[in-house]
Parts: C-alpha cells; structure tokens; sequence
C-alpha cells in the first residue's frame, strides 16, 4: 500500500501546478537580480502585487490589461493545438487594429449597433488575412512560420507608420507642427461600454466568452478535433483523409483572427483612436509576446488562459507601482515573462516522465488485481 | 550627388552592414547543423550589445568591451544549450522565451545603468595598405573596420571546420542522425553544448558589432528584428556559411539602398523602404525553402533509447 502523500505527488494536480512551479521559479531568479540591483524583492514583489490587484480601480486596470493578452493567448492556443507556432500576434494585432479603426472612421455617422460589430468583424478580418499569409505559406511552401510570423510583425508596423503618419492621419494634426502620428478620435458614440465606474469595458466579457468559445471549437466540433488532430500527427491525419494543408492555414489564420480582434477591441474598448511611436510595443504594448506567455501558462488550453492571462495583465499593470517603488524599470516584466516562459517549457520533460510513470503503475495495478484467468492458463496448455 | 557616388555609397555601406548578420548567421548555422533551433538570437544579440557597449563606455578599451560581450553571449548560449539539450524543451518556444529575457534584460540595465542614449567611439576604419589603394574596391572591400573583416574572415573557417574537421563531421553526424552518431560513440550532447554555446558567443559578437563599430550607440530593441532575419538567412543559406554570406550580402545590400533612398529623398515613403528587407525576408524563405533539406534532426531532442 503506497503513501497517500506519494499517491498526491504522482496525481496530475501535481502536472497542472507545474506552470506554477515554473512561475516562482522565475520570480525566485529575477529576486537575485533585483537584490543585484540594490532593490529589495520584497518590496518590489509587494508593490507589484498591490499595483495589480490593490483596489478596485487597480484591479480593473488589470482586466482591461488582460483583455488583450486573452484574446491572443486563445489564439496561440489555436495556433499550438494545429502544431503551428504563431509570433506574429504582434503584426496581427496591429492589421485588426487598423482595420476595425478605418471602419470607424469611415462610417462616422453611423448607428453605432451597426458600426461597431462590422468594426469588430473587420478587425477580426484583419488579423485572419495577416496570420493565414504564414499560414498559407507554411501549408504549401512549408515555410517556417516563426519566422515568416516575426517578418509579417515588422511588415504591420512600417505599414502601421505609413498610413498614420499619411493618409490615416488626424486633420488636426496636419495643421500642426507637430504632426503627432495618430488617428482622429473615433466618434464617442462607439466607445465600448463600461462595466462599472472604472475603465473596465465590454471588451474584458467578450474576451471570455471568446475564450469559452473556443475551447468549445477545440474540443466539441469536427473542425477543432481535425485541428488537434493536424497538430498531433500530420501524417495519420493526411492518412485518416484530413486536409492538413488546410487545416495549418486556418489553425494561423484563426489565431491571427483573435489577435485581429484584441487590436479592434483595444481602440473601441480603451485608446478611441490609433497611434504609434514608430514600434509595435507602443500601440500593442507587446500584447502579441505577453499572450504566448499567457497561453503557455495556460497549458495551451482556452480556459487555463483566462487566469494566466489575468495573473500576467496584473504584472504588467503592477509594473509601473514597483518602478516607483523601487526605482527598478518596467522593463523587469518582460524580462520575467522570459524566463517564465523557458521555465514552463523546461517542466516538459519532467510532465512527460510523469505521465510514462503513472502509466506504468496503472499497467502494473491492473496486472495485480486480475491475474491471469484460470481458464487462460488451461487454454494455453 | 553624381550616380557613381550613390552606388559606391550603397556598396561600401552594404559590406558594412552584412557584419552582424554574418557573425550570427555563422553561429546559428553551427547550432542548427547540430540540430538545434537557437531563435533567441535576437535576444543574445542585445544582451552582447548592451554588455560590449557598456564596457567600452566606462573603459574605453574596446577588446574588452568584444570580449565581455562574446561571454554574455556565450552564456546565454549555454543557458539555450541546458533548456534544449539536458532538458529537451520545445525549442522554439524556449528561444522565444530567451529573446523575451534578452529584449527585457538589455532595456531594464540601459534604462538602469544609463538612462538616455549615449555614444561611444567604435572601431574605426582600418585602411588595409596597399589594397585600400584600389580605386573603387579598395574604398569599399579594404577601408573597414576591424569587425567587418573578421567576419568575412570567418566565412571561410567556418565552411573549414564544417566540412573539412573532425569536429565539423561530428556535428553534421549528430544534425543528420544522431542515433547513428550516438552508436558510433560521438557524445551527442557534448557537440550539441559546443554549437550551440558556440552560436550564442558569436550572436554577443553579433550585437557587439552593431553597438561598438557600425553604429555605435545603444537603445532599447537596437536589432529591432536582426536576430530573426539572421536566423532566416541560414535557412535561406541552406545551412552552408557560404550560403548564409550570399544572404547577408543580399540583404545588407537591400537595406544600404533602403537607407539611400531616405538620403536621397526619392518619393518612396520610408517605411516602404525599412519594409522591403522583410518582405525579402519571406520571398527568399519561400525560395530557399524549395531548394534545400533542413538538418534531418533539426528541433528533434536526442534521447538514447534502452
């Protein structure tokens, strides 16, 4: 009779807590470089974590931070299940944005029922065209998409700068000297309504439901099973009849949809209008690489980001409170989700040795309780 | 400005700006012919960038600046090698994690140990004598910096070691087929940390040539994007160093005319121009693609079997 504690330690709990692990790991490491720094972790941890989730207004800051970060980590999750790996939510991220935004400003006058969802739509669109180009490429090219993905990224912003400082630039703009890279303010009537007196917006509960969605695509339609499939094992796939050219196309394209969608909502739900600094990161605050992260804590599962994404958009919002509070740049974060994100992938060994463990001793349990039959042995005589 | 200014011009400027590609193009070929997928190069480059930058700033010695950057480098390589090899990551997600750690790394010390952008005096120009004298090529082959030549000078060496040295045999045996490798008594792991710490030393050089000879500054995400293309380029290469200088050359050349179409102020909006080398990017991936076979064991962790 075994331990109930070794029993506890080899049951999958343990395996769905490794991101966990891997998680304070990563805040263990970057407590060695803040004492480095001459900061003290506790502090800097304490800020953080007040920062994120303090108060009410700070809490909602976090929700509209994670918005975004769930919208592509449900994508990346897409993306991963149909074995492809998509960077590129960055570039997507910014195609929806600009889509959803050209929209806008084109039917300004419109009823705002109308207007909005066909801006949604179109931001989906967006980012479906700017992920299903890698995807396209890798189905028939067998182009490598982590790097056509990083490629397209850089694409969507010289094209993002191009059209906001030209032809999608605010006419107030054009008269001043400063000439400040950025769209008009969208009409007021489309901004996406808030959920309480905070900056909280509707974008946040159509993100989980999203979310909710898609993991009922995954893993309860034709279409998500041949996906998962695809990304299983292309060749029993190709073999069981599956397109699986198709299939890693649309596996992008739907991540880039999400991402598309995150920009749309990011300017109806919180900045009203485009604009840049001449990088990604400006406009998308790298939502595109936060999202990876997120999905991978998630387990690459629909419904394990939506914490993980929530956890990672209060690190992000709680930044800012710690480089006050310890003098230590923001920056700090990405350098965390960094190691995050090794960390996670680096517990895969170790998930994989548990589950031939676990299987072994089930094989074993069985061959105890039912030994060989009677009528077995007689036969075999 | 007549004609033959601007192609010279164009020229002398695309030799120089093919240094960092080919630096981490030549390491990341080495890693990928081992059979790993290092795409946090992007990452090693910024760190060795910062490292080297911020040395010479408070030295002034330029050696050590290179040297402490190809040690950063190297250590990341290492740390790419323990997560890949010993731990038997996905390795295309743990790269991504490494560039993350690298982009945030590289601005959190700028933001903390220097705060605004700076300048240092780089490697200047060393005529080469006699050769220098040439009219045209000497101007732009042998008036460069210390850096640019050594990494045409390793082209060759590389291409040495990888096709003609024992070692070179060992890590195309263990790209190819590990099992093999492995049953004919080569440590599989043992090439695998050599590459691969080898590819992350010369990604820091990579960064270092960038922040202490080409431009000579340093400021948050300096390679905006370098790292990868230089990653593409081995795939465009075909894994061969000099398949990888024919795609540095292509693409150094692209962004030299991108950069002269802004000086010249012809009416093609810049960000079209700072755009092309990434398109180029996808077209010769798509062609490259099509030409040669990756490195059979490429991405694939090698476990012993029995």
């Amino acid at each position: 009779m075994k331990h109930r504690w070794a029993t506890l330690w080899a049951s999958p709990i343990i395996d769905a807590l490794l991101p966990v692990f891997a998680t304070l790991a990563a805040l263990l490491v970057v407590a060695v470089m803040l004492l480095v720094l001459g900061a003290n972790p506790l502090v800097a941890y304490a800020a953080l974590i007040d920062g994120a989730f303090g108060s009410v207004n700070s809490l909602a800051d976090t929700l509209v931070r994670a918005t975004p970060l769930l919208f592509v980590g449900v994508g990346i999750c897409i993306a991963f299940r149909g074995g492809v790996i998509n960077i590129g939510g960055e570039g997507q991220f910014v195609a929806g944005a600009l889509c959803a935004t050209l929209v806008g400003l084109y039917f300004a006058d419109g009823h705002p029922l109308l207007v909005v969802p066909l801006a949604m739509l179109a931001g989906a669109l967006g980012g479906f065209v700017w992920g299903g180009i890698p995807g396209l490429l890798k189905a028939h090219f067998n182009v490598n998409e982590i790097l056509s993905t990083v490629m397209m990224n850089q694409i969507a912003v010289q094209g993002m700068n191009f059209l906001l400082i030209g032809p999608m630039i605010d006419p107030i703009q054009l008269e001043r000297a400063s000439r400040i890279p950025q769209t008009a303010r969208l009409s007021s009537a489309f901004d996406l309504p808030r959920l309480a007196p905070t900056r909280l917006h509707l974008g946040t509960l159509i993100a989980i439901i999203m979310a909710v969605l898609v993991y009922i695509l995954l893993w309860r339609t034709t279409l998500g099973y041949r996906i998962r499939a695809v990304g299983l094992n292309r060749e029993a796939s190709r073999y069981a009849g599956i397109n699986v050219a198709q299939h890693i196309a649309l596996s992008l394209a739907l991540s880039g949809a999400l991402a598309g969608l995150a920009g749309a909502i990011q300017v109806y739900g919180v900045n009203f209008r485009m604009f840049t600094d001449g990088s990604a990161t400006g406009f998308t605050g790298s939502a595109g690489f936060h999202g990876i992260v997120a999905a991978l804590f998630g387990q690459l599962h629909p419904l394990g980001t939506i914490p993980a994404a929530f956890f990672f958009g209060g690190l992000l919002v709680g930044a800012n409170k710690l480089q006050r509070a310890v003098q230590v740049p923001g920056a700090l974060i990405v350098t965390l989700n960094g190691l995050v994100v090794v960390f996670v992938v680096s517990t895969e060994l170790w998930r994989q040795q548990r589950t031939r463990m676990r299987a072994a001793e089930s094989l074993a349990e069985r061959d105890d309780a039912h030994p060989a039959s009677p009528a077995a042995e007689v036969a075999s005589t | 400005m007549r004609i033959e200014d601007v192609i010279l011009g164009i020229l002398t400027s695309g030799i120089r700006l093919a240094t960092p590609y080919l630096y981490a193009g030549i390491g990341e070929t080495f890693g990928q012919r081992s059979g790993v997928l290092n795409l946090g190069v992007e990452g090693q480059m910024l760190l060795g960038a910062f490292a080297a930058f911020y040395v010479v700033r408070m030295t002034g010695n330029l050696w050590l600046g290179l040297l402490v950057a190809i040690l950063v480098g190297g250590l990341m390589g290492l740390a790419m090698a323990f997560v890949s090899v010993t731990l038997r990551a996905k390795q295309g997600i743990s790269g991504i994690g490494f560039f993350l750690f690298g982009l945030g790394l590289s601005d959190l010390l700028f933001q903390k140990m220097l705060g605004t952008v700076q300048t240092v005096s780089g490697f200047r120009p060393v005529a080469i004598p006699l050769l220098s004298q040439i009219p045209v090529l000497g101007q732009v082959f042998f008036n460069q910096n210390l850096l640019v030549y050594g990494a045409y000078l390793m082209v060759p060496v590389a291409a040495f070691v990888l096709n003609q040295t024992t070692f070179g045999l060992k890590v195309r045996a263990v790209g190819e087929n590990p099992e093999a490798a492995d049953s004919l008594g080569v440590n599989v792991a043992r090439v695998r940390y050599t590459t691969v710490t080898l590819g992350g030393m010369f990604s820091g050089l990579a960064g270092a040539s960038l922040s202490i000879a080409l431009l000579n500054v340093f400021q948050q995400n300096l390679t905006s994007g370098l790292g990868f293309i230089a990653v593409a380029l081995v795939y465009f290469g075909g894994w061969r160093p000099w398949g990888v200088l024919a795609g540095a050359l292509l693409f150094s050349m692209v962004n030299a005319l991108q950069l002269w179409v802004q000086v010249l102020g012809l009416p093609i909006p810049s960000e079209f121009a700072v755009m092309m080398p990434y398109v180029l990017t996808i077209v010769a991936l798509v062609v490259a693609v099509q030409r040669v076979r990756p490195p059979t064991a490429l991405t694939k962790p090698f476990v012993r079997e029995g």
